[in-house]
């Protein structure tokens, strides 16, 4: 295998600053959306006192998982010492960085009281996962950057792989802190789970591969790097696997919960009951987010295919919305079980009256939050790859592949 | 480019300008509460008013503390208490905002450029029900 | 018809006992008078714990007197909805710390109606989950929210097993000086916390209910066997909403 060599994005500079002048418009009206319901209050959003958290927490759950995935492809060359994944590691460390600041931007300016955040960082309830969770995200940022400096600075690179198990150490505990956010909480029965935490871990190895994939992809296309297919191929293979990982732990989730009488309304309300839930359970989460991208990547022909694969990529990514759309919304709608063996026949705070879900319609500045989240973690990313030596000039199969091209060949 | 005389002139004109300006601002040390609030009547706060006006912010944080967590509502420090004593009353007599423009707290924090963030949640003026 | 003189001794001894009397109840009638009324000085302790017992077979059919009141009392009813804002909208976004809910038995069709509020457990989720220690237990058992250095980030809404909690979404133009309450925090019933404070033994709920003739929660002091909810509670089964949870609440229901 020769000697990987890094460099600069080299699109060229109209295009460039076009990227960067529309992900930073929509960053912006993300920003301004964000003023606008701190001024006004969260009234102006689709959120209630029965489903208080929305599409802005849609969109930031989303985005710290799948940037806690991201830093996969990095740790699979380091800890677990896969050559062909090494190159890939400068832009999994970048991903993982930017991603993660976008999704903490959503959420710290989803707040009731965003101008608090010192109050956050200096006032601590160590009970709370939350309280956790912002030293583990903050610090995740921290571990990365020395990954990243490990891995780009000549002179460390022996450091790079206890950097690297300490960083997957970290992202474990990260990711099983943001499942716990859900899976500690005994109120509700979506969540109350200890198989959240693991679930989330799976799903930020979907996540973040799949996210990964379509930026290597992309910014290789947009530069005329040659990308060849061993390294798509491992990637877009070691996705399946983790797509089959989820959809067990969905199996084992649902299965669990048919057998636990207490949950069977609970069950029966994502399965066949809820309306855009049962929607965004079947078509979302199992079909377009886990079926259907498997097929396409073990398909003899259509998993050969460039476009396919991106296609495929693009439905997990989908998929993995509306599954966290489900998750969310979904265990926040469905009625609290306050009195089992009775039915709610009135009340004056909406306590889910005959069976009835709490209602939740997304509102256009929650969604624009949202996106602008995405944007800001895409804009990093790209001045990340333009100024710094994050992409491999080529990753073409003689280079790319530990086998000297041979892999290719038995393919 | 300027000589010597002509840079102490400049610089004692500017120390001249912000005295003058400083001079004019509405706090000084000598400032007192007007209107007729309870406070105007009354020779200081309840502290000696130079050590109420350096330290209101920390007696009032460590108050809603105690007050809070703890329960205990007999107390100098109170926001209630500061409030009841410095409102003001329109010539209705219905009590004025206590933060509003020329009222006794933007007195000072609009000079010192210093955002109220007490009113957000509790009332600018005796609410007594 | 008796001419004796009139004993001067005995009436000079019987006004001096009643004076006697008089200066030593006096004192006593004033205290507890002044006690009643006084702000507390020393901080609270576990030696209190405050509690309610509600009997669901007092509460009445369609009477909002304890909502009413606790929103009188509190200022909830002070809040207005936001200009364009839609109406059903506002119903489900404004804040809340009692409702009335009706149940019916799945299996004996029997209905049973009861107010909910904050359940003051002994081991709130809410209090656990809170990220900077906003949501606490006070030692005499309140549950409530220390809105200074609340950031509003709801996962104690998403934590309560009762879904007692409130967010304040809209700017709060009116509100009372015990009460305070304004937007981007959470909310919910802390039993009246400033009228225990100030040395009051009743809340709000519990004055309505009773004034309305029902009487169907009482409110006290849940360590102090004298008190009338302990009275009551030693009376009368009681169980918590959600036993299994295993939260200890401070508020109990009878007829549930």
């Amino acid at each position: 295998m020769k000697k990987i060599q890094f460099s600069e994005w080299g699109i060229s500079s109209p295009r460039y600053w076009g990227l960067l002048a529309f992900l930073a418009a929509v960053a912006g009206i993300g920003g301004l959306a964000a003023l606008y319901m701190e001024h006004h209050g969260h009234w102006v959003t689709g959120m209630t006192n029965q489903v208080v958290w929305g599409t802005p927490h849609i969109f930031a759950v989303f985005l710290i998982v799948a940037a806690s995935g991201a830093l996969n492809v990095a740790s699979v060359g380091s800890v677990f010492g896969k050559k062909l994944y090494k190159p890939l590691a400068p832009l999994s460390g970048l991903l993982a960085v930017a991603l993660l600041l976008g999704g903490l931007m959503v959420l710290v300016l989803d707040l009731g009281r965003p101008d608090r955040l010192i109050v956050a960082m200096t006032y601590y309830n160590f009970k709370s996962i939350f309280a956790w969770n912002i030293i583990l995200y903050t610090g995740f940022m921290a571990v990365v950057l020395v990954y990243l400096f490990t891995m780009m600075e000549r002179k460390m690179n022996a450091y790079s792989k206890p950097v690297g198990v300490f960083a997957f150490v970290w992202r474990l505990i990260l990711t099983t802190g943001t499942g716990s956010i859900f899976g500690f909480l005994v109120a509700r029965e979506a969540y109350n789970s200890a198989l959240l935490a693991p679930m989330f871990i799976v799903m930020s190895f979907v996540f973040g591969t799949a996210i990964y994939i379509l930026v290597l992809m992309y910014a290789f296309r947009a530069d005329g790097r040659p990308l060849g297919d061993v390294v798509v191929f491992r990637l877009k293979n070691l996705l399946g696997v983790f797509i089959a990982g989820m959809l067990y732990f969905t199996l084992v989730y649902h299965i669990t919960n048919l057998y636990i009488t207490e949950n069977h309304e609970f069950v029966a309300f994502v399965l066949r009951d809820g309306g855009i839930f049962t929607a965004a359970f079947w078509l979302g989460h199992m079909l377009v987010g886990g079926l259907i991208p498997l097929v396409i990547i073990y398909h003899p022909v259509l998993g050969q295919s460039r476009q396919w694969i991106a296609g495929a990529c693009a439905l997990v990514l989908v998929g993995g919305l509306a599954n966290m759309y489900l998750i969310i919304i979904g265990g926040q709608a469905f009625p609290m079980s306050l009195f089992p063996g009775m039915t709610i026949i009135e009340s004056g705070f909406y306590d889910g009256v005959n069976g009835l879900p709490a209602a939740y319609s997304p509102s256009i500045p929650e969604l624009l939050l949202g996106l602008g989240g995405v944007a800001v973690a895409l804009l990093l990313t790209t001045v990340g790859i333009r100024m710094l030596r994050f992409l491999p000039a080529s990753l073409a199969d003689e280079v790319a592949d530990p086998h000297g091209g041979k892999t290719a060949a038995a393919h | 480019m300027f000589g010597m005389v002509t840079r102490r002139l400049l610089a004692g004109l500017l120390a001249g300008a912000l005295v003058a300006l400083a001079g004019n601002a509405g706090a000084g040390a000598d400032w007192k509460q007007t209107g007729n609030a309870k406070a105007t009547k009354l020779e200081q706060c309840v502290r000696p008013t130079p050590e109420i006006r350096r330290n209101h912010m920390a007696l009032l944080k460590h108050q809603r503390d105690v007050t809070v967590h703890e329960g205990v509502r007999k107390t100098p420090d109170a926001l209630a208490g500061c409030i009841d004593c410095h409102v003001n009353k329109d010539p209705q007599g219905k009590p004025v905002p206590v933060d509003s423009q020329g009222q006794f707290c933007s007195s000072c924090h609009a000079f010192a450029a210093v955002q109220l963030d007490c009113f957000q949640c509790h009332s600018t003026v005796p609410t007594g029900r | 018809m008796n001419t004796e003189p009139t004993d001067a001794g005995r009436r000079e001894f019987i006004g001096k006992a009643a004076a006697a009397t008089a200066v030593a109840v006096a004192p006593g009638v004033l205290l507890h008078a002044a006690a009643e009324a006084a702000p507390r000085g020393e901080p609270v302790t576990s030696k209190v714990r405050w509690g309610m017992l509600i009997d669901t077979t007092k509460c009445a059919d369609g009477c909002r007197a304890c909502v009413d009141a606790c929103d009188k009392e509190n200022g909830l009813d002070l809040q207005t909805r936001p200009e364009g804002e839609d109406a059903g909208k506002w119903n489900q976004q404004r804040a809340i710390w009692i409702r009335k809910v009706k149940v019916r038995d799945n299996l004996t069709g029997r209905v049973t109606g009861l107010p909910v509020m904050c359940q003051h457990c002994e081991f709130p989720p809410c209090v656990d989950v809170c990220p900077t220690g906003a949501s606490f237990r006070r030692a005499d058992g309140i549950v409530m929210v220390d809105r200074h250095i609340c950031i509003g980030c709801r996962y104690c809404m998403m934590a309560c097993p009762y879904k007692a909690r409130s967010f304040i979404h809209e700017a709060v133009e009116e509100k009372l000086t015990h009460a305070p309450r304004g937007k981007g925090c959470v909310e919910s019933c802390n039993f009246c916390v400033h009228r225990l404070d100030n040395g009051r033994t009743t809340t709000a709920c519990q004055d309505a209910c009773a004034k309305d003739g029902h009487a169907a929660i009482v409110f006290g002091d849940l360590r102090d066997p004298g008190s009338p909810v302990a009275k009551a509670l030693a009376q009368h089964q009681s169980n918590q909403i959600r036993p299994e949870l295993k939260l200890n609440t401070g508020v109990r229901y009878h007829g549930l």
